[in-house]
């Protein structure tokens, strides 16, 4: 790959004027796996540039919650709002948002099957219609932004978790999205390399991208949310700022669920 | 000794014993490792032993190489027990490879094998470039020139009509046509078998069970004897074709369970990602899932090329002479009569079968451990 490509600014998107200053509203979502009712009746509103971290037991339904944000999971009653655009069984209006919305899964799920630079390329190509040149030159800034220019030849069996994990944030920015979604990204990473994906999504905090963490790394809460969110058992128990979150949570789950994960 | 214990000097790595490398050490380990291991390896040699000799014998050591007729062929004539006739292959050979095709047009049968291994060569080996041109030349393109080519009738060529076509010619087309046929249809029906549409799934159902219930001879039978009597009159589908879409839809079937087993494999995961990147469905297919799958199945679609291949002898059941076909008739050929002539031909169509399975599987081994270095999961 040429260095000059790489190394080439790549321009800031234009933030078209918002139609909204929402950046995601969860209005009154109700949904069941079956018979088990895992979103129980959940709004939420999401401002844009705010940083929310989703935390609670496992099985709550944060990760739920997320997933439904870009409709890979659906939902039986309630609406969903990402960007202004409602996200309904039009399929339009699902693509629309999947365009703006980037997403980070725990367990990678980079495409094995492509080098890094395939895996970054893939979607501004085929979904935004991007001559391959420009693709790649935006992949190259994105690589080089969470700090792994030199892996863009290899596969994504050849780097380590907190690699493949930067690389699938790397993906995820290539489409310039408005919004990105953090599914537990460092759940399934070995203790030593949680803290380079921590500081590469508090890097992107800093510049001021709307972000939705479902994560249970307080330390990375306390330092870049606007906003906590604690869900147990389908629904949301506490919203709050994280000074008086963690300092003075006001729900017994919340007081319960801290005391188990700070000591 | 102490509780305690700190490394002074690290331990550099030593070089293997001689007892667990080079050739002494494992013929001891794999072949008389044990009692019951020498007893096997013996036996086993003298098995190969007994199995492979009169084999040698028959089609080297005592085979006759030159005569023009069943005499030259015969234990009397030679004055020792015989073994192949070749003479009676080099005397069919062009029957055997080209059926009863004009002697005159055969250059247009050598013509489509020289285009069609031009064109396939490269696109097997992985360092010639331009893969997707050749692939679209190969697939594509070179399945209409070769109809053309070899049913003639245009740009001035003598229209061959196929009941002449005969010999390998005729399993090289089905099996080519099999396999370029089934395998887009297989895919198409794997994926309408996991569609969450209803009426698309329970039709790929009803389809795929229906030709894999249906033993490939009564399709046979039922494409080249009873479809005319379902089609309109005018409607004249050369009996060649009728065998061909039989096959394709047969094989296709079968095609469609292997890459749905391929589609299973993929991680919920892939297909979310792909998702919320924003693909739609052919996009996440074409460039995430199947390409991943097709990988995984590619042992078990070789084994179904090689099924396909040699199941194109069965097409003598609906008098399309295939190579075994040709073969078979050329049994009944007076000037060739002698006892070893059923052997010799058997021995060498079997030796062209094996020959080019064992090309095909050997190919397809090291297209699987090509793919697998570096993107093991």
């Amino acid at each position: 790959m040429d260095n000059d490509a790489s190394k080439a600014a790549v321009p800031a998107r234009d933030i078209r004027t918002t139609r909204n200053k929402i950046a995601v509203d969860v209005v009154g979502v109700n949904k069941w796996f079956g018979s088990f009712h895992v979103l129980r009746d959940v709004s939420l509103q999401v401002m844009r540039g705010e940083r929310i971290v989703i935390c609670g037991p496992s099985g709550g339904g944060k990760s739920t919650l997320l997933r439904c944000m870009n409709r890979i999971e659906d939902w039986q009653q309630g609406r969903v709002i990402v960007d202004g655009v409602e996200l309904t069984e039009d399929l339009k209006s699902i693509d629309e948002v999947r365009r703006e919305v980037g997403m980070v899964f725990q367990q990678f799920n980079l495409f094995p099957h492509l080098s890094v630079l395939d895996n970054c390329t893939l979607a501004p190509m085929w979904v935004r219609g991007m001559p391959r040149k420009e693709a790649e030159a935006i992949a190259h800034h994105y690589l080089e932004r969470v700090r792994i220019p030199e892996q863009a030849a290899k596969y994504p069996a050849q780097l380590s978790g907190g690699q493949q994990q930067r690389v699938a944030i790397a993906r995820a920015l290539c489409m310039q999205p408005k919004i990105m979604l953090f599914d537990e990204p460092t759940s399934s990473l070995d203790p030593e390399m949680v803290k380079e994906v921590l500081d590469t999504m508090v890097g992107l905090a800093m510049d001021g991208m709307t972000m939705l963490v479902v994560s249970h790394e307080m330390g990375f809460a306390r330092q870049v949310a606007t906003r906590m969110v604690l869900m147990d058992a389908g629904q949301i128990i506490e919203v709050n700022e994280p000074e008086p979150f963690f300092t003075a949570p006001k729900h017994e789950r919340t007081k319960a669920f801290l005391s188990q994960i700070l000591h | 000794m102490s509780a305690t214990f700190v490394r002074q000097q690290l331990i550099a790595p030593m070089a293997p014993p001689r007892s667990i490398v080079g050739t002494p050490a494992w013929l001891q380990q794999k072949l008389f490792g044990s009692v019951l291991n020498t007893i096997a390896t013996l036996l086993s040699a003298l098995i190969l032993a007994a199995l492979i000799w009169p084999a040698v014998r028959f089609v080297l050591i005592d085979a006759v190489w030159v005569g023009s007729s069943r005499t030259d062929c015969l234990a009397e004539t030679v004055g020792r027990p015989v073994g192949a006739c070749w003479p009676f292959i080099a005397a069919k050979f062009r029957q055997f490879m080209y059926g009863f095709y004009p002697a005159d047009q055969v250059w247009r049968i050598n013509l489509t094998y020289a285009a069609g291994i031009v064109l396939l060569v490269p696109l097997m080996v992985p360092r010639v470039p331009y893969k997707t041109l050749n692939a679209i030349l190969f697939f594509g393109v070179f399945p209409i020139v070769a109809f053309y080519l070899l049913v003639g009738g245009v740009f001035g060529l003598q229209h061959v009509e196929t009941r002449l076509w005969g010999g390998l010619l005729v399993t090289l087309v089905i099996t080519f046509a099999g396999i370029i046929g089934s395998v887009p249809l297989g895919i198409l029906l794997a994926l309408g078998r996991r569609s969450s549409l209803p009426l698309v799934r329970w039709f790929c159902i009803i389809f795929i069970e229906f030709w894999r219930g249906v033993p490939l001879i009564t399709v046979l039978f039922f494409a080249t004897y009873m479809l005319p009597f379902f089609l309109p009159e005018t409607w004249k589908l050369d009996a060649l074709a009728r065998v061909l879409i039989g096959v394709v839809l047969f094989a296709g079937a079968y095609m469609a369970e292997v890459i749905r087993g391929g589609l299973q494999a993929i991680p919920r995961g892939q297909y979310e990602a792909a998702r919320a990147l924003g693909l739609g469905y052919w996009k996440m297919m074409g460039f995430v899932v199947l390409p991943q799958a097709l990988k995984l199945v590619i042992p078990g679609m070789v084994n179904s090329f090689i099924a396909l291949f040699k199941d194109t002898t069965l097409v003598l059941i609906v008098a399309i002479f295939d190579l075994l076909g040709q073969m078979r008739a050329s049994f009944a050929d007076p000037t060739w009569a002698t006892p070893v002539t059923l052997f010799t031909g058997f021995a060498f169509a079997g030796m062209i079968y094996f020959a080019i399975s064992f090309i095909i599987s050997r190919y397809a081994l090291y297209v699987e451990r090509r793919l697998s270095t570096g993107v093991a999961h």
